[in-house]
């Protein structure tokens, strides 16, 4: 195996290199301990697969995603123009990203700022490198585990992401059941329009914890999802039920990276 | 002279809706014209296949599928008995009876059996509406914005259906008897009817004169029933027959995630990151002086033609997953309270001779409250659920940059994320230089 390498922009520059991919990390995946891991996952993947790439590193800013969702169009765009500098200072053409948010943020929003660039959620950037054989997995670490795909609403409703996530699922070699409502159908897990940083309303249940019930229902041994919000949200639901011995909340980057032949 | 009275009646009659019509028409077009303007004039194609497929061809409908297809009768149903209005029209002015029964012979019979089972369909469709509402009490029917008005609107309106295709069934019925059995009157022999021929024994014992007073009362009250539910659409969700054409025309085709970016905020954060734009020779900042929207005057035009359009059934409500959840916010009760105010701001316009006078009220608060608005994930399934391109997300999203943009008034706990973003470049109190240290812990 490898070992993981991590360059920033800047440092590959200075090497006289320019990577073909730019990895945004993101708020969740830089500082969140449980989204690092999937940060970590997917880096390693990166690198395994001989993939050109970098992250921003200390410079990189958060999209602007909650701020624009709670209705502070100010501090968006100030997040966005000060981003766009950098991406653009780069000459960025390309970018994956392992959260939803910041996928459609920089993908759908940023180019009315002045931002273009071909942007991926790393569920599609997996697939393709799949398809291509860049990557391969054996899959027999999950055969006979069932695994439900919990579909967030920035990649799916958003943004028409269905398949994707779910074709990289195809290829662990699980058994893979839906839950009663999933892709346009999708419930939310209750994270998004910035409601990850406060506390809900009142009302009779949390809405991470009906997502969770409905994920429970399908009696999986897994809960995919392709968001660090989701998973944080969906496995605190695990802790509330008191399934956190039986049932594993994962990225579908950790999936692969656990089952690939690397 | 006394034989034309009726037709003149008639006329006049029809006259009058029309008219009355066409100027609810007109102040539906002015209310929704008091919204901010927003192009839509782009993809012209797109926008027509659109319509074509989600209005026209109700495709969203059979999300649901039983009630889809129930719904899906109704509206065929709607138009093609709407075809045998033409010729209602062409009889009540000219004072002729079936006037195109004999040109179109056959045709004509096939024409009206075709109307005549749908007319039964609907029927039967309505039942099952009314049933899941008033029997099977269907949740989303029954939620805290529904009392009232809008509970009795929906009723009333399978009521009107129901006694118009009753009404048509019984001018068809007694016109198949007289056509049997009153020679001297001369009716043409126009097909074989072949629901309203069940109605036949009804008018058994009854003189041909009775009978042929039910089949002209039965005609005029059909006639008089549909123009006066023409009327009564302005004031009901049934408005949706209509405004779901250009509703779903004009309704967003950008992936669903993507916010607009608000143009008046880009002139001033690039003034505010590059010190050497010189504030004073800037271009003046356009009319809008406000950020985000508190009444209905600062939603857009899209938006208010999306009030108008929605049709109460509630799929939004029950998709949402705050709703589901118990809380106080329900994207319908957003789009219902977004139409009252234009309503209420309408009824001021009308009285202050074409000006609004301020009435101290305003969308935000008078009708939809914070607690409301800071409830929503933004996770679009209102917008997915509507079968006809309503989009409640969009004002909440405008309502809360009201709040947060021209009130500070955001919960303090976003408060705090905000300045984290501002001062570290992440929504939590951790500083950017360390944005890569998980590098270091691989």
């Amino acid at each position: 195996m490898k070992k993981i390498e991590i360059h920033t922009f800047s440092e590959l520059l200075a090497q006289g290199k320019t990577p073909e991919i730019l990895f945004w990390v993101g708020c969740a995946g830089s500082f969140d301990e449980r989204a690092k891991k999937i940060t970590k996952a997917f880096a390693n993947i990166l690198n395994q697969a001989n993939v050109s790439f970098a992250v921003l590193g200390s410079e990189e800013g958060c999209t602007g995603d909650p701020a624009k969702r709670a209705g502070n169009e100010f501090l968006f765009q100030m997040q966005a123009l000060s981003n766009i500098e950098v991406l653009n200072g780069y000459n960025v053409k390309k970018i994956v990203t392992t959260c939803p948010h910041c996928f459609n943020t920089l993908k759908n929003e940023y180019p009315e700022l002045g931002g273009n660039y071909e942007v991926m959620h790393h569920t599609q950037f997996l697939k393709s490198l799949l398809n291509e054989g860049r990557l391969t997995v054996s899959g027999g670490a999950f055969k006979g585990k069932r695994i439900t795909f919990h579909d967030p609403c920035y990649l799916g409703r958003a943004n028409n992401v269905y398949e994707a996530p779910r074709e990289v699922l195809e290829k662990l070699d699980a058994e893979l059941s839906e839950m009663k409502s999933c892709k346009q159908k999708g419930l939310c897990c209750g994270a998004g329009g910035a409601q990850m940083f406060k506390d809900a309303e009142p009302g009779d249940k949390e809405i991470n914890i009906k997502r969770t019930e409905e994920a429970l229902d399908t009696k999986p041994d897994i809960i995919a999802s392709g968001c660090p919000f989701c998973n944080t949200m969906l496995t605190d639901g695990i802790k509330n039920k008191k399934e956190e011995d039986n049932v594993q909340v994962l990225d579908i980057a950790e999936l692969i990276n656990q089952a690939s032949d690397l | 002279m006394i034989s034309i009275l009726p037709n003149i009646l008639f006329a006049i009659i029809f006259i009058f809706a029309i008219y009355h019509f066409s100027k609810n028409v007109k102040k539906i077009y002015r209310n929704i014209n008091l919204g901010i303007k927003e192009d839509r004039s782009d993809n012209k194609k797109q926008r027509w296949l659109q319509m074509l497929r989600i209005a026209f061809g109700q495709s969203k409908m059979i999300d649901k599928p039983i009630v889809g297809i129930l719904h899906i009768i109704v509206y065929v149903g709607f138009l093609v008995i709407n075809i045998e209005l033409l010729e209602i029209v062409v009889d009540g002015v000219l004072g002729t009876h079936r006037v195109f029964a004999p040109y179109l012979g056959s045709f004509y019979d096939f024409l009206i059996s075709f109307f005549e089972c749908f007319a039964l369909l609907v029927i039967v469709s309505i039942v099952f509406f009314w049933s899941r509402r008033n029997i099977l009490k269907i949740n989303r029917f029954w939620k805290n914005e529904m009392k009232g008005w809008p509970k009795s609107d929906a009723n009333y309106i399978l009521y009107i259906e129901v006694v118009l295709m009753l009404l048509f069934l019984t001018m068809n019925g007694a016109d198949l008897w007289l056509q049997n059995n009153a020679e001297d009157l001369n009716y043409i022999k126009a097909g074989s009817f072949p629901v309203s021929q069940f109605f036949l024994p009804l008018f058994g014992k009854f003189s041909v004169n009775t009978v042929f007073i039910i089949e002209r009362t039965a005609w005029w009250l059909h006639i008089l029933g549909i123009l006066s539910f023409l009327n009564y659409l302005y004031y009901s969700k049934h408005l949706h027959i209509l405004l779901a054409f250009p509703n779903t025309y004009f309704a967003n085709l950008n992936p669903k995630g993507k916010f607009s970016n608000l143009k008046s905020v880009t002139g001033e954060v690039k003034m505010m990151m590059d010190p050497s734009i010189d504030p004073f020779s800037a271009p003046a900042a356009d009319e809008v002086s406000k950020f985000g929207a508190s009444d209905v005057s600062d939603l857009s035009w899209i938006q208010l033609l999306n009030a108008y359009t929605c049709t109460e059934c509630g799929r939004c409500t029950s998709e949402c997953p705050a709703n589901q959840t118990g809380k106080k916010l329900s994207p319908r009760k957003i789009m219902m309270d977004t139409r009252d105010r234009l309503e209420e701001v309408s009824r001021n316009i009308d009285k202050n001779n074409g000006e609004f006078k301020s009435d101290g009220k305003q969308l935000l608060g008078n009708y939809i409250s914070n607690e409301e608005l800071w409830a929503c994930t933004s996770c679009n399934a209102c917008v997915e659920a509507c079968p006809i391109g309503i989009d409640p997300l969009s004002i909440i999203i405008d309502m809360r940059r009201y709040l947060v943009m021209e009130k500070s008034d955001a919960p303090p706990e976003l408060n705090n994320m905000m300045t984290n973003i501002e001062n570290n470049g992440a929504p939590w109190p951790f500083n950017q230089m360390d944005k890569l240290n998980w590098r270091n812990e691989l």
